[in-house]
């Protein structure tokens, strides 16, 4: 039988939250296809991955480990997730979106002579749906091919609950393929908080941060909510933040219920990274700013002067 | 070292799109149109790397006679020649990778740099489909290369931080915002470009079947916003958080 084939993104411990939200969008995509539903984790000693998602009723999780699919490179998780889904005859192959879905997916695609749809944030079982130029446009589109690739937005998808029957853990070896790439190191950001896109709350700030240092209002603000710190693409240019919390068309796309954002003009390549957060908040002292038409709540105001007393205000609050 | 780039004319993304009345895609009647900026970044990068370790920057554009413009835009910045592929209408990734690839094998260059997605349509695909179909290696969203003989280092901007990887000559690299500041054209380059080579190719001259697999079959406005209310003050904003918005 066919199957939605769900390629899971982990930290070598742990599933991403954003696997259980392309796991949603699996589930419905498995039932409007009528076909089964696996789920692959790829690593080295990940079994742990793998039994964190017996309770989400998939039919079989593969698992496949060697040492040298440790660290994610695109040209040995490509091989395995294309032969994986040979062997499962896979309809539809997705991912959360993120670095590792975006640079992997296409090259699986290109290995099954699949369509490939970027972002998705819809499926109806016949039309995916997307958006392009920066979240102004959404995009129906059809995949004329036999095999559909896809990376999923997760803003679009819940975070799937247990249920179903427990699936069993089925262990795949897939010879390890000549590769043209190594892995070196990763740099990791050091933080204790949440990534942008699993917080509740997001504060970002801009420009009219005016330095590094000051970032320290933003952290003592979204610290009140376990919330996490999201940037403009200035503030990431100007070295103040790391490049990964730049929320916005060409960096991570959000949807926090709460998102405030101080000092931040509002672009277009910004807005289309969280226009669709449930409540939005703007401070800004130029009351022209665009920020402002997409805000819910706009306030006129010196950050620096605002957003200590809003810190204060919630401290009490909650 | 000879390098390949991109250069593709998408419209200013500066500049608010309007979808047609008919969903049949954006009304293009009133848009100003630059090179991706993405490209631009990869063109500058490799630039850079020309003028460490010599060679040649080759610019190619695909799409309908006006993508010229934006080759020449590459040209400007001091590449030494264009390829223009000459397609009109509607194309996929696939084919762009695949016409890409064609010229690959043509030009046979040491490293492919492209931007690492097109801000019109966002695919972010053609790099990796590109390294897949040549069988090459890939290193997306440079923020920093360091090319060798046989061999670069390149960092990437991932999720969790920087990736640091080791990819093998010929390969393929596609550019982050951060990984360099491109230059602006001078107004003598802009008049040295319009004499520099730049060859016309078709499809059919590469043996390429431009039929996409990937089809818009119509677009629309995603839903608005209904934003602009203003607060007076922090007190009234935190009441509104807490009893209208119920987010506290
Ligand atoms: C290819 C491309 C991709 C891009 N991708 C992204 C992306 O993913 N994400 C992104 O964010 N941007 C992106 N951008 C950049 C985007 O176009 C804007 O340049 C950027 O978002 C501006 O950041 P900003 O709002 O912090 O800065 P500015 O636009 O300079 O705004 C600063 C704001 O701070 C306000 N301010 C200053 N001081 C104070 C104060 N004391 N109190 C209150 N307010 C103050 C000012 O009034 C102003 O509105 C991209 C651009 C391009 C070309």
């Amino acid at each position: 039988m066919s199957s939605v084939l769900i390629v899971v993104e982990h930290n070598k411990q742990k599933l991403k939250m954003a696997t259980l939200k392309a796991l949603t969008f699996a589930r419905q995509a498995a039932k409007k296809l009528n076909t089964q539903l696996n789920l692959l984790v790829i690593g080295h000693e990940v079994e742990a991955v793998a039994k964190q998602l017996q309770p989400y009723g998939a039919n079989t999780i593969y698992l496949v480990e060697d040492p040298a699919y440790k660290n994610y490179t695109a040209e040995t998780w490509g091989h395995v997730t294309a032969e994986v889904a040979k062997q499962c005859d896979a309809v539809l192959i997705g991912i959360n979106t993120g670095t590792t879905g975006r640079d992997l997916m296409p090259r699986v695609a290109a290995k099954l002579n699949a369509g490939m749809v970027t972002d998705l944030i819809d499926f109806d079982g016949d039309l995916f749906v997307r958006e392009m130029w920066a979240g102004n446009a959404r995009a129906f589109i059809e995949v004329t091919t036999p095999i559909t690739v896809a990376s999923i937005q997760g803003t679009a998808f819940g975070v799937a609950e247990p249920g179903g029957t427990e699936s069993s853990i089925t262990r795949l070896e897939i010879p390890v393929p000549k590769t043209k790439t190594r892995f070196l190191e990763i740099r990791e950001t050091k933080s204790d908080r949440p990534d942008p896109t699993e917080a509740r709350v997001v504060v970002s700030g801009g420009r009219g941060m005016k330095g590094p240092e000051n970032f320290k209002l933003i952290e003592d603000l979204t610290d009140l909510f376990n919330g996490a710190v999201g940037a403009s693409r200035a503030a990431v240019d100007s070295g103040w933040i790391s490049n990964d919390l730049q929320v916005g068309q060409t960096g991570k796309t959000v949807a926090p219920d709460l998102y405030i954002a101080a000092g931040i003009s509002g672009a277009i390549q910004h807005l289309a990274g969280m226009k669709n957060s449930k409540v939005i908040v703007a401070i800004n002292k130029d009351e022209e700013a665009p920020i402002f038409q997409v805000s819910d709540y706009g306030l006129v105001a010196d950050l620096f002067k605002v957003v200590p007393e809003l810190t204060e205000a919630l401290r009490k609050e909650i | 070292m000879k390098i390949l780039v991109t250069a593709k004319r998408v419209t200013d993304p500066d500049m608010k799109i309007k979808i047609k009345e008919d969903g049949s895609g954006i009304d293009l009647s009133s848009m100003s149109f630059k090179v991706n900026p993405f490209d631009e970044i990869a063109i500058e990068e490799a630039l850079r790397i020309r003028k460490d370790k010599g060679g040649e920057v080759v610019v190619v554009g695909i799409g309908s006679d006006k993508a010229q413009t934006e080759i020449r835009y590459g040209l400007s910045m001091g590449a030494d020649r264009g390829i223009h592929v000459q397609v009109d209408g509607y194309m996929d990734s696939e084919v762009i990778a695949q016409i890409l690839k064609s010229i690959v094998e043509k030009e046979q260059p040491d490293l492919v740099f492209l931007g690492k997605q097109a801000v019109d349509d966002d695919n972010n695909q053609v790099a990796q489909l590109l390294a897949e179909y040549l069988g090459w290696g890939q290193a997306c969203f440079a923020s920093k290369i360091e090319v060798n003989e046989s061999k670069a280092i390149v960092e990437r901007e991932v999720d969790g931080g920087i990736e640091i990887m080791e990819i093998d000559l010929p390969g393929i690299v596609s550019a982050d915002l951060r990984l360099n500041e491109p230059r602006y054209p001078a107004l003598p380059a802009i008049m040295k470009a319009k004499k520099k080579e730049l060859q016309t190719l078709k499809p059919g001259d590469l043996g390429v079947d431009i039929t996409p697999k990937v089809i818009v079959k119509r677009m629309a406005e995603p839903a608005q916003r209904k934003g602009g209310r203003m607060v007076a003050d922090v007190p009234e904003l935190v009441r509104l958080l807490k009893e209208e918005a119920k987010v506290i």
